[in-house]
């Protein structure tokens, strides 16, 4: 079969979008990295010059020199250890929340009894599960991963259940026309409808997971960049605290970048107001 | 007894009765347009047709077979295109027979019958609002079915489009052999395209009147006797050509 796409009207604009794209996404990551330089060059010149103590501001040259230092004395561990908790603990987390999210949001019954109680829940401050996981699963690495899995979980059941309960009833309409089976109709209508606000819920799992990670580290962890942050405390190295908020920084980035990709490639479809515009 | 027989007694939304004791018949192959003011119950009673709405009491035969609910043989193009973004268009045509299965020769048949060809691999928001109705039209076509329904099909579009939208319709109507039940406010789309026009009121209640509409195919836009029966319409609803 031919296609003709390319004489399209709409399609022939987004193609000079995707043109553009080559030269776009270098300087929207020469904006983004703009404030960071201009911070960091600042704190350089306002340590150097004696304006902050440097005790409890390192230049970010020091701070440089401690991460370049943890490189090659055990730095791969603590990220790895890290990285192992929010992945175990988001897979935990979000995979609760997508399937209780959809059993709430498909069956009236369900949501009538167990919607209430997970909202209430979901009130609860983070830090107040600490003592509860801490007494119930000792200082291990379970009561870790299931803090993260608790953080990671609400958003995505949230995203979930707004997902599917916002998906226009004109096109489930089309699919009961064409009567379709419900778990058909799940799969074809509401699940790919009710994609955007999924990804949205697991993208800020995901964020959260990360914050999470650090609560749990910072209670009790013999190894991870929460422990690195609470050792720099109680060290008095400020650069240590320092090189270890960075490496989150970095790492949050990344994965949220990584999310980003994956929204983009897997929502395309949309005939969004941004168009072709990128987010670094 | 008619190749699509409706028989609504009571529909109601909450307290309020839309549709009461309506009949009608639609012969095999016939253009049937009904005709009313806004909320006189038009729409809800195609998708009672539809097998949509079945929170009534209402009766509907095809063929002399009573149906229970959405039916294969009968298409339906709704007011808006109601495409499914995430779908190609060949995707979108072909959502009733499922994804897998689509011939692609089928596809691009239909594309060109509907005056798209090409467009197989173009997402809905690559499309136009006419371009997305015609494929709209084409969904509705996919699962041949003998009755196609359609409310409203073009109130959206320009008026240009509109009346391109209108032969397209005529000419895959009479080439298929489609019954065609159409919902609209526009008296000249009902003129130009049905065999009878049925009129129905504001208030709930079998239908005001009916008139064939006996002008020889294919039509011409805007003739002496095309003016007639929107005048005779017209007086149906209490209005003057003229005023």
């Amino acid at each position: 079969m031919t296609t003709r796409v390319l004489d399209l009207p709409r399609d022939a604009a987004g193609a000079r979008v995707d043109g553009r794209r080559g030269l776009r996404l270098p300087r929207a990551l020469l904006a983004a990295l703009l404030l960071p330089a201009l911070l960091l060059a600042g704190a350089e010149i306002a340590v150097r010059a004696g304006a902050v103590p440097a005790n409890l501001m390192p230049p970010p040259s020091e701070v440089a020199a401690t991460l370049v230092y943890f490189a090659g004395h055990g730095l791969a561990a603590h990220v790895g250890a890290s990285t192992l908790r929010v992945a175990l603990g988001f897979l935990g987390g979000a995979g609760a929340g997508l399937l209780l999210g959809a059993v709430v949001a498909l069956h009236r019954g369900a949501r009538g009894l167990l919607d209430p109680s997970l909202q209430a829940l979901r009130a609860i401050p983070s830090l107040a599960w600490v003592p509860l996981l801490l007494l119930w699963f000792g200082i291990d690495e379970l009561p870790k991963l299931v803090l993260i899995a608790i953080g990671a979980f609400f958003p995505v059941y949230t995203g979930v259940t707004s997902g599917f309960e916002g998906v226009d009833r004109k096109l489930v309409e089309v699919g009961l026309l064409y009567r379709l089976p419900p778990p058909v109709l799940v799969r074809r209508v509401l699940l790919p409808a009710a994609l955007p606000a999924i990804l949205t819920g697991l993208r800020n799992a995901l964020s959260l997971a990360w914050m999470f990670m650090v609560a749990a580290e910072l209670i009790a962890a013999s190894r991870g960049l929460g422990y690195l942050l609470s050792d720099g405390r109680e060290t008095s190295r400020a650069d240590i605290v320092l090189a270890a908020i960075v490496l989150l920084a970095l790492l949050g980035k990344f994965s949220d970048m990584a999310m980003l990709a994956l929204e983009r490639r897997l929502l395309a479809w949309r005939d969004t107001h941004l168009g072709g515009m990128e987010r670094v | 007894m008619s190749f699509l027989e409706i028989e609504v007694d009571d529909k109601r939304f909450g307290a309020r009765q839309v549709l009461r004791q309506l009949r009608l018949g639609v012969e095999a192959g016939e253009i049937l347009s009904l005709l009313g003011a806004s909320g006189c119950g038009k729409s809800t009673l195609l998708s009672i047709v539809a097998g949509l709405d079945r929170d009534c009491n209402a009766r509907v035969r095809l063929d002399g077979r009573l149906l229970d609910g959405p039916d294969a043989g009968i298409g339906f193009v709704f007011q808006e295109p109601r495409l499914f973004p995430w779908l190609t268009v060949a995707d979108n045509i072909s959502f009733g027979a499922g994804l897998r299965n689509a011939p692609a020769q089928a596809i691009s048949a239909l594309l060109d019958e509907v005056g798209l060809p090409g467009y197989a691999e173009a997402l809905p928001k690559q499309l136009s609002g006419g371009q997305a109705q015609r494929v709209a039209i084409a969904r509705g076509l996919y699962t041949r079915p003998s009755v196609l329904l359609l409310d409203e099909p073009f109130s959206a579009v320009d008026a240009i489009t509109r009346m391109k939208l209108q032969d397209l319709l005529a000419r895959v109507a009479r080439e298929r052999g489609l019954t065609v039940l159409l919902v609209t406010h526009d008296i000249d789309e009902a003129v130009h395209l049905s065999d009878r026009v049925v009129l129905l009121d504001r208030q709930p209640g079998p239908a005001r009147a009916e008139m064939p509409i006996g002008l020889a195919r294919p039509r011409m836009r805007g003739g002496a006797a095309a003016s007639d029966l929107k005048r005779r319409i017209l007086a149906h609803f209490d209005l003057d050509l003229a005023a």
